[in-house]
């Protein structure tokens, strides 16, 4: 199993603890991965993003040219990245945000009203935690729920480990959607 | 100590320094090593060390030549255009004999260039960007847990050799978070009579680079390097090699470039070519005679780097004509492609070339 995801949104929409999150999750299961941020050159209410790659070999380069997966948090990430995934890939899309849906019809897409999620449970910042929860639904080999789950604590700093049952409610609520969406 | 972390290169680097005894560091930012000096801003005063922003990397380097006559370990760090920077004082540190340990995290280049990882410098840390017959120690990791690992190591090694020791990684290396577990002290060390450290009740210690008295001391000073130098090409040669015991095929790179090509050839292998790879960990001392019997086995050579034609002439050095060497070279920022590398080698193949050649 090798699967490389590019995971994109606006700066503060967690991209990059999304990374972090299942690189940690997957590495306390023993497999390899690695995570790089895109950095520098990135304007304020661009994009932010990073490329995560989760193997059962070693990792060769951190740097994805065709991500098998991409979780696109924003309008411009869909933009972005819908043209750089390979054939057969998988998009999730925030559908709360992005106004041009993907188009490509060799791809799984994925509409998920992660920001809308977010915020019916009082916060605007935990998209990222659905967008997660869908990813874990629909890939479920390259981690299992409980291992994300145990990675919270870890990877959130102790500043904020207070919101971790929101997060793990939306982290489920993610989850459950996506069966939803599997079934229509 | 021993669990493994998610820890960015740079971070592990900068934790490693820690680790090492080092107290005194000394940097202007940069991208993309910024965590290093954004890592230990916070660590040093924790156990009591030095954290100093400098002015500039000629002040930054300066400082370091300092700290090192000092008798202390000491470290700075900097990309590409900021090393550039600091060749007049590594040369100065290395005519003055004193242990340091330089951080290079590599970008694209010339000039300011861009941020992106590349390997570009290679020339410039090998051959010395500074003036006159001097040598510093160039070590290459090729991940996180390297960058640390490699870290310690260089401490040690300035100590036993007095000698400036550069940790040469590119972006990619320094940007990328991967498992680490953090290395172990290792305990070894080092008296330094020759320190400044106050001459009451002893004759005075001098560090200078200035040697002008007698008309001789110059050279004599030049020949004691000299000396040295060839005891390090004998005692720190690193390498790591992959597949080569029936290769037909080496491949040779560094960094990010050489874990590109150690997929490569996995893949290779899987489709029936015979690949190997040799993986310089020392880049000077380069190990000319190890390549020199691997690739003489192997009967033909390519070179993998993120820059475009300069391993490649160790390359050619070592192994002087006997073998042919073919380049793949990427530039600017642009990482090397799997898939390019197996073609590569797979069109030798399949059109049966009798003849191998870069340039």
């Amino acid at each position: 199993m090798t699967e490389e995801l590019i995971i994109a949104g606006f700066g503060g929409q967690g991209v990059l603890l999304t990374g972090r999150l299942l690189c940690v999750a997957a590495m306390r299961l023993g497999k390899q991965v690695s995570h790089i941020p895109s950095y520098g050159a990135e304007m304020r209410g661009g994009t932010a993003n990073c490329s995560v790659v989760i193997s059962d070999e070693d990792i060769a380069s951190p740097v994805i040219e065709r991500p098998s997966i991409v979780i696109a948090l924003n309008g411009p990430s869909v933009a972005k990245f819908e043209p750089r995934l390979r054939p057969g890939g998988l998009l999730i899309w925030n559908s709360s945000l992005v106004k041009q849906a993907p188009t490509r019809s060799d791809l799984v897409l994925v509409s998920l009203d992660a920001a809308d999620r977010s915020l019916s449970e009082g916060t605007e910042r935990a998209a990222n935690m659905a967008a997660i929860g869908a990813l874990l639904k629909l890939k479920p080999d390259i981690v299992p729920m409980e291992a994300v789950e145990a990675a919270l604590d870890e990877v959130i700093s102790a500043r904020n480990r207070k919101h971790n049952p929101v997060n793990l409610r939306i982290l489920h609520a993610g989850y459950e959607i996506t069966k939803t969406i599997n079934a229509a | 100590m021993s669990k493994t972390l998610l820890m960015k290169g740079n971070e592990a680097l900068a934790e490693a320094a820690i680790i090492a005894g080092c107290r005194h560091y000394f940097a202007y930012p940069i991208t993309p090593q910024n965590e290093i000096p954004a890592y230990l801003s916070r660590r040093m005063p924790e156990v009591g060390g030095t954290f100093l922003q400098a002015e500039s990397e000629l002040a930054a380097i300066s400082m370091v030549l300092g700290a090192a006559a000092g008798g202390v370990r000491t470290m700075t760090s900097s990309s590409s255009p900021g090393m550039a920077l600091k060749q007049e004082g590594i040369s100065y540190i290395a005519g003055s004999e004193l242990p340091c340990v330089l951080v290079n995290v590599m970008r694209g280049g010339p000039g300011l260039g861009a941020i992106a990882g590349a390997q570009g410098d290679y020339f410039q840390a090998t051959r010395g960007g500074g003036n006159g017959d001097y040598r510093t120690i160039v070590l290459a990791p090729g991940s996180a847990q390297e960058l640390a690992d490699f870290t310690i190591d260089a401490f040690d090694l300035a100590d036993e050799y007095r000698i400036p020791v550069l940790i040469l990684a590119d972006g990619y290396i320094g940007q990328m978070s991967e498992p680490v577990v953090l290395p172990e002290p290792t305990g070894k060390t080092f008296k330094k009579p020759w320190a400044l450290t106050g001459a009451k009740g002893r004759s005075k210690n001098i560090i200078a680079s200035m040697k002008l008295i007698p008309d001789t001391a110059l050279e004599e000073h030049n020949l004691h390097l000299q000396e040295k130098y060839d005891l390090i090409s004998e005692n720190v040669r690193r390498i790591e090699t992959y597949h080569t015991d029936d290769a037909e095929w080496l491949i040779v790179a560094y960094g990010t470039a050489a874990r590109i090509a150690r997929k490569a050839v996995d893949r290779l292998r899987a489709e029936g070519v015979k690949a190997g790879l040799f993986r310089p960990l020392s880049l000077w001392p380069f190990p000319d005679r190890e390549l020199y019997e691997l690739a003489r086995n192997a009967g033909k050579v390519l070179t993998v780097e993120m820059s475009l034609g300069q391993l490649v002439e160790d390359v050619k050095l070592s192994v002087n004509g006997a073998v042919e060497v073919d380049l793949y070279g990427r530039a600017g920022g642009a990482v090397p492609a799997l898939d390019d590398i197996i073609e590569r080698i797979k069109s030798y193949e399949r059109e049966n070339h009798t003849h191998v050649q870069a340039s």
